[in-house]
């Protein structure tokens, strides 16, 4: 059930120049599956007046707590990295559909810049499964890797970076793991990166989701305006995904 | 307690003067989680066409100062679809259920209206002469005096429960089409729908929107709405349902007393879902705040 509720901001912490993580108190937290997302209410920002989707990065259900990796993309986000702890933040929770379960023993998680966000609830959920899924996070630098520590409880991981300060060189399709066999890839990132991933899931024919990112009035499913095109016609990404089959998308050329 | 309840007219009655806009309230259950349905005045479910609409392509949404801006173009999966697969889940839901009808053509707008007439839970339709999203019919219909009267009058002939015909703010005078539909026998107007307006990406230099251009609504459209609902209610003998930019009991009330019966909240429910509830109890507190027995008190009461 879909909730509001005002959150307590615990914590608020700046991983780097333009990236931040948001730790939120609720004693009413509902279940959250990985893969879904938050619609957050900004205040004070006079130009931001639709909430902001954000999607879940982490929780913890015997604490109450809510975590939400954020990179200021916006003056909406740029509102919340300036959120102190003891404030508060409105928020309707749970959206979206969720990752789906693994087809197989062997789960690659690609995730690019901030797009890592929900891979560590898919990492910790997998884990706690009996799975040992591999990560694979690419940035353009070694700067803009963070929280390595935490994804690293739960996976195995790998890097790239376009500069080759971390990791391999390059970009996550050119990593070298992808000579291994994988039975479903989970991926979340900017967009011609799900592309290219998805062009090397349908090549080899591994089953593959993507988390789209569309932009959202509602985050409900009632204003039909974040949608994307699928073999079905238009489809809401806040209701309908945000995790989409490669299989149901107009990406395979 | 303040009575709230209000009568539209050939068999809408309202409990209280709270409606929802339609676009902005799926079909109710996607706010079923939030709030008690039940306790609307009514909703009025998605633009529902003769035939099955994919709508316009992505981007159809932009933000801007206060609002926002569509091109969703009425995407809908037709009314058939709608009387077999939606109606049966909605239908014993305790409220009023209008559904807002659009067509590119009179003849689509008569042949959806006269198949919604046999939904015995349906009280009545609001008619969409104002859709800026759609390249045919819509708007082109709502903003000549001629061309409304005539869809409204075809439509009159076929549909004979309550016909709330929703009305253009993209017009020289609001209250010469409204005084043409009421000619034609609608039971209400509402009003407004929303502004046609765009946005421009300074990055790309390119338009926003797939349709360069979309309907502006939101906080930013009160002031002309509140204008508009206080022109044709001045004009017009059929009650008035006033839309347009309402966040708070108190631009809700502000319609009331510009002359609206009922008033219908829209872009807001995206950012407050329970929005509706609030404005309902904030119209009942400022009624017995105020020594009001009821709400008709108020209605108009800014010029009378």
């Amino acid at each position: 059930m879909k909730k509001i509720i005002d959150f307590v901001v615990k914590e608020n912490r700046a991983l780097n120049a333009d990236t931040f993580r948001l730790v939120l108190h609720s004693s009413e937290l509902p279940e959250i599956a990985a893969g879904q997302f938050v619609n957050v209410k900004v205040e004070g920002s006079p130009s931001t007046f639709l909430r902001r989707p954000i999607s879940v990065h982490d929780i913890d259900e015997a604490q109450g707590l809510l975590y939400l990796l954020v990179k200021i993309a916006g003056k909406g986000t740029e509102q919340l990295s300036k959120l102190q702890a003891g404030e508060s933040l409105n928020i309707v929770l749970p959206l979206g559909n969720s990752f789906s379960q693994p087809v197989g023993e062997r789960c690659l998680l690609v995730g690019g810049g901030v797009g890592i966000a929900p891979l560590l609830h898919l990492s910790k959920v997998l884990n706690k499964k009996g799975f040992h899924p591999v990560v694979l996070i690419g940035t353009r630098t070694a700067k803009d890797i963070v929280l390595r520590e935490e994804y690293e409880k739960y996976a195995t991981v790998y890097y790239t970076t376009e500069d080759g300060s971390c990791g391999e060189k390059g970009f996550p399709t050119q990593h070298s793991i992808l000579n291994e066999h994988f039975d479903h890839i989970y991926c979340c990132g900017p967009l011609p990166m799900m592309q290219a991933v998805a062009r090397y899931a349908y090549s080899n024919n591994i089953h593959c989701e993507v988390s789209l990112e569309n932009m959202m009035a509602c985050g409900i499913g009632a204003c039909l305006c974040c949608v994307n095109d699928t073999k079905e016609g238009h489809k809401c990404v806040c209701t309908d995904g945000p995790i989409f089959n490669i299989n149901d998308l107009k990406w395979q050329h | 307690m303040a009575a709230l309840n209000i009568n539209l007219g050939n068999g809408l009655a309202l409990n209280n003067p709270v409606l929802t806009a339609s676009g902005t309230f799926g079909y109710g259950l996607e706010f079923q989680d939030f709030i008690d349905l039940n306790r609307l005045g009514g909703f009025i479910v998605k633009g529902t066409t003769l035939h099955h609409r994919e709508g316009n392509p992505y981007p159809r949404m932009a933000e801007t100062p206060a609002g926002m801006l569509n091109a969703v173009g009425l995407q809908n999966k037709g009314v058939d679809y709608f009387i077999e697969h939606i109606y049966p889940k909605i239908k014993d839901i305790q409220t009023n259920i209008l559904v807002n009808v659009s067509g590119s053509c009179v003849a689509d707008y008569v042949a959806t209206a006269e198949k919604i007439n046999a939904l015995e839970q349906i009280p009545g339709i609001e008619l969409n002469i104002s859709c800026p999203n759609v390249k045919e019919g819509g708007m082109a219909f709502g903003t000549q005096c001629a061309s409304a009267a005539e869809v409204v009058k075809a439509v009159r002939q076929v549909y004979h429960k309550h016909l709330m015909v929703k009305l253009s703010p993209n017009v020289t005078n609001i209250q010469e089409i409204a005084l043409a539909v009421e000619a034609e026998g609608a039971d209400s107007v509402s009003l407004i729908n929303t502004l046609l307006g765009m946005a421009i990406d300074a990055k790309k230099r390119k338009p926003v929107l797939s349709t360069i251009t979309g309907g502006l609504s939101g906080a930013c459209v009160k002031p002309i709405a509140l204008r508009m609902v206080w022109q044709v209610a001045q004009v017009v003998k059929i009650p008035v349902v006033g839309l347009g930019g309402i966040m708070s009991a108190t631009d809700a009330i502000e319609f009331l007393l510009a002359g609206a019966s009922a008033i219908q909240i829209g872009t807001a429910n995206f950012i407050d879902p329970t929005i509706t509830m609030k404005v309902i109890d904030g119209i009942e507190e400022y009624l017995s705040a105020n020594d009001f027995d009821s709400v008709k008190d108020i209605i108009g009461a800014a010029f009378k």
